[in-house]
């Protein structure tokens, strides 16, 4: 027990102390949200404002016309002519501007132009032909008379709410939220697996490779330099996800202060005119409470519990097989590619299964995913997301556990066995049938 | 003093070969004790089993006076093993400090002799250097030194002086005689014939398996003399015919000859005497292991290529 706390500390150590754990513990992130940030920064700032002047001949906004919207400045302007106009375009007064002729059919298929001086991005495109479309939509309904209420009628959805057995409103919002983070956690699991694991393989590989494993069996049991290099590895990545999970948190908190404007730009965005823009974004801010709800309904103590038992379960599970796969490798890295390829198989198996588990909790393709030790870590977080009677029932829970404790010590057992015979063998790449004597031969 | 280690009708098979089969043979303590034989004899795997790296399938290790236990009597072994090396990217001093921590030092026990060892090799300087940073030689001493480190009763050697500098290596060669002399049995496994001549007080040859020699240096001399000898004269023989013995070999005025069954030496002094030849030296050739080796091991299916004199 000692020994292996010797190595998992040496393991452990070495790696944290290397420059490129500090790289992509703390600078990889850091370099992550200074991306995002720009991309907010730009969205929100948009590229200066473009100045169209609007000659609504048609009397189509009435004179009202909200200004400030999307980058773009509206002018209602009157008595010009066209020439006028293009004359203040080519002098740089105004960077456009849309001439409404007095008789525009709004129930026609007549088409405005907007004539600018320079090209006009996307974006700013999108949304003025968004703003227009709504003006032109509303005076359509009102010249067929039509209310704005009738056609809100009309669209309301959610007709049909479902609920469990159980008696439980199972909202949609629920569902949405279960679903996200179902398969976020699943799939965070699946890149555990595969990063910490890789790092235990190539790890072993080393040792293999600089001739040191027989120095160090002389001294050490071969079963406990590789628990204590299952350990080690799996502290550093612990260490990784805590700062990394500190790091997310405290830098979230750190974006109003750096961004005080963003904020003030997303509250100012729902006050738009029209009706039917103050009905999207009633929708919009529905949307979000429901997420809100949505959240609050997902069990996130069980969630977090759940995730580490799995995050761990798996680890050590998947670990002492890539342990195996390093120490029957030789220089030869490929090698390694297609000895990994029975261990990655069943990962990828799992993140297949988990997609249909995170839509379908309860489908018996979820279940027996959800039990069998080589794709439960994975699986079983998607049905874990919708709640405990809901996604999946106590029993599976603990038959699921049970199974993965089960499978962790099997195959740490197999691999321990291939692992002290494959660590001392150098020369050429054991093929699967001589591993799987290595593993059951009475002695080594 | 009595036996360090006995071993008792060793036995490991492989699937496809039989690594060693039956070998007995006991070591006493503080000898220097060579261990040979051609490649694949079962070497490693004979070494392997002693350090507890593999258990045997039939047989018995007895370990100092006790029924070897691997788990505790490992600490009391240091092993080099031919395939070595270090941890590349650890600074030399934790490198050490591991090792002698996995032999079951404390830390403080661990620092007080790496740094007395270190001072003894003049290596005071590496403590913050990389093994990556080190040459081959270098690397071989910090190996040597982690292997003894923590003063085990048995040291096992294989091929210690591969890539040492015959200054180094006569450093090391010293090492190991200074700790024979503390108690310290020395298992020395190697290719190199003239090293275990001057080494090694007893000799195990092993070739597929099996112990085929056992014995002191000079007595397995003795045991495969040809009743050579070497005799130098101050002018060229006149005649060298005798029914003493045959000459085999003739340079300028030394003369190789073989002595024939039912004769002595002093037969061959006393013919050249008769001669009138003046005799300037006399002596016995025995043969050297080299070729005791050559001579057990070649017609064997193991090839004696792997023991030319390098």
């Amino acid at each position: 027990m000692n020994k292996i706390f010797l190595v998992a500390k040496r393991e452990f150590l070495t790696r944290v102390q290397k420059r490129t754990f500090l790289l992509t513990t703390i600078a990889l992130p850091l370099l992550i949200f200074a991306f995002y940030a720009l991309i907010i920064y730009f969205s929100v700032s948009g590229n200066g404002n473009l100045n169209i002047a609007v000659a609504d001949n048609a009397n189509l906004f009435q004179g009202k016309l909200d200004s400030k919207k999307a980058d773009v400045s509206f002018e209602l302007v009157k008595n010009e002519t066209t020439k006028s106009l293009n004359d203040k375009l080519t002098a740089k007064k105004i960077d456009g501007f849309i001439e409404i002729p007095a008789g525009f059919n709004i129930l026609g298929s007549d088409s405005l132009q907007l004539k600018s001086a320079k090209s006009i991005g996307i974006i700013t495109r999108e949304k003025i032909q968004t703003l227009f479309n709504d003006v032109i939509e509303e005076k359509r309904l009102l010249a067929l008379n039509i209310s704005k209420q009738k056609i809100d009628s009309l669209q309301k959805a959610n007709l049909i709410k479902f609920a469990t057995v159980e008696g439980k409103e199972n909202s949609d919002k629920k569902a949405g939220i279960s679903y996200g983070v179902g398969f976020f956690s699943g799939f965070l699991i699946y890149l555990i697996l595969f990063i910490y694991g890789a790092m235990v393989m190539r790890g072993v590989m080393e040792e293999k490779v600089s001739r040191i494993a027989e120095v160090i069996v002389s001294s050490v049991k071969p079963f406990q330099l590789m628990m204590g290099k299952i350990v080690g590895i799996g502290a550093v990545g612990m260490i990784q996800f805590l700062i990394w999970i500190v790091l997310v948190f405290g830098l979230q908190l750190l974006l109003p202060l750096i961004f005080p404007d963003l904020m003030h730009t997303m509250h100012a965005q729902p006050i738009q005119p029209g009706a039917m823009q103050a009905a999207q974004a009633a929708q919009q801010s529905g949307a979000m409470s429901g997420l809100m709800n949505g959240l609050s309904q997902i069990n996130f103590p069980l969630i977090i519990g759940c995730f580490i038992f799995y995050f761990l379960g798996g680890y050590l599970l998947y670990s002492s097989l890539f342990a195996a796969v390093g120490s029957a490798v030789n220089e030869d890295p490929q090698d390694a590619q297609s000895l990994m390829l029975p261990i990655t198989m069943p990962i990828v198996f799992a993140i297949v299964i988990m997609t249909k588990a995170a839509n379908d909790p309860t489908s018996s393709l979820a279940v027996f995913g959800s039990l069998f030790p080589l794709t439960s870590p994975i699986v079983m977080m998607a049905r874990v997301a919708y709640g405990v009677p809901d996604g999946v029932t106590v029993i599976q829970l603990i038959l699921s556990m049970a199974f993965l404790i089960i499978g962790f010590l099997a195959t740490t057992w197999l691999a321990g066995k291939i692992y002290r015979t494959g660590i001392l063998m150098y020369g050429k790449k054991p093929t699967w049938k001589e591993m799987w004597k290595w593993a059951f031969r009475k002695s080594a | 003093m009595g036996n360090i280690l006995e071993l008792h009708h060793l036995k490991k098979y492989y699937a496809t070969q039989k690594a060693v089969d039956d070998i007995s043979f006991s070591i006493q303590q503080g000898s220097i004790f060579g261990l040979l034989g051609p490649n694949g004899a079962g070497k490693t795997t004979l070494l392997r089993m002693i350090t507890g790296i593999f258990f045997p399938d039939e047989g018995e290790i007895i370990f100092d006076g006790k029924r070897f236990d691997a788990l505790n009597d490992v600490l009391k072994i240091g092993y080099m093993p031919e395939e070595r090396g270090l941890y590349k990217k650890m600074k030399i001093g934790e490198q050490a400090l591991y090792l002698a921590q996995l032999k079951g030092l404390s830390r403080s026990e661990a620092m007080e002799k790496i740094k007395f060892w270190f001072s003894r090799l003049e290596m005071q300087s590496w403590w913050n250097k990389k093994v990556e940073d080190l040459s081959k030689g270098m690397s071989q001493k910090l190996q040597f030194v982690t292997t003894v480190l923590h003063e085990p009763k048995l040291i096992i050697l294989d091929e210690p002086f591969s890539g040492l500098d015959p200054l180094n290596a006569n450093l090391i060669k010293d090492e190991i005689y200074g700790l024979a002399q503390r108690g310290s049995t020395i298992i020395f496994s190697t290719h190199r014939m003239e090293q275990v001549e001057e080494i090694c007080d007893h000799i195990v040859l092993v070739n597929l398996g099996k112990k085929i020699l056992d014995g002191s240096v000079g007595g397995i001399k003795q045991q495969f003399k040809e009743n050579k000898f070497s005799i130098r004269l101050t002018e060229t023989a006149t005649q060298s015919s005798s029914p003493a013995f045959e000459v085999i070999d003739e340079k300028a005025n030394t003369l190789t000859v073989k002595i024939n069954e039912g004769y002595k030496s002093n037969d061959v002094l006393q013919f050249f005497i008769q001669q009138q030849n003046t005799i300037e030296s006399f002596h016995e050739i025995l043969p050297s292991l080299n070729e005791i080796f050559i001579q057990l091991v070649d017609g064997t299916r193991a090839t004696a290529r792997a023991f030319q004199q390098l």
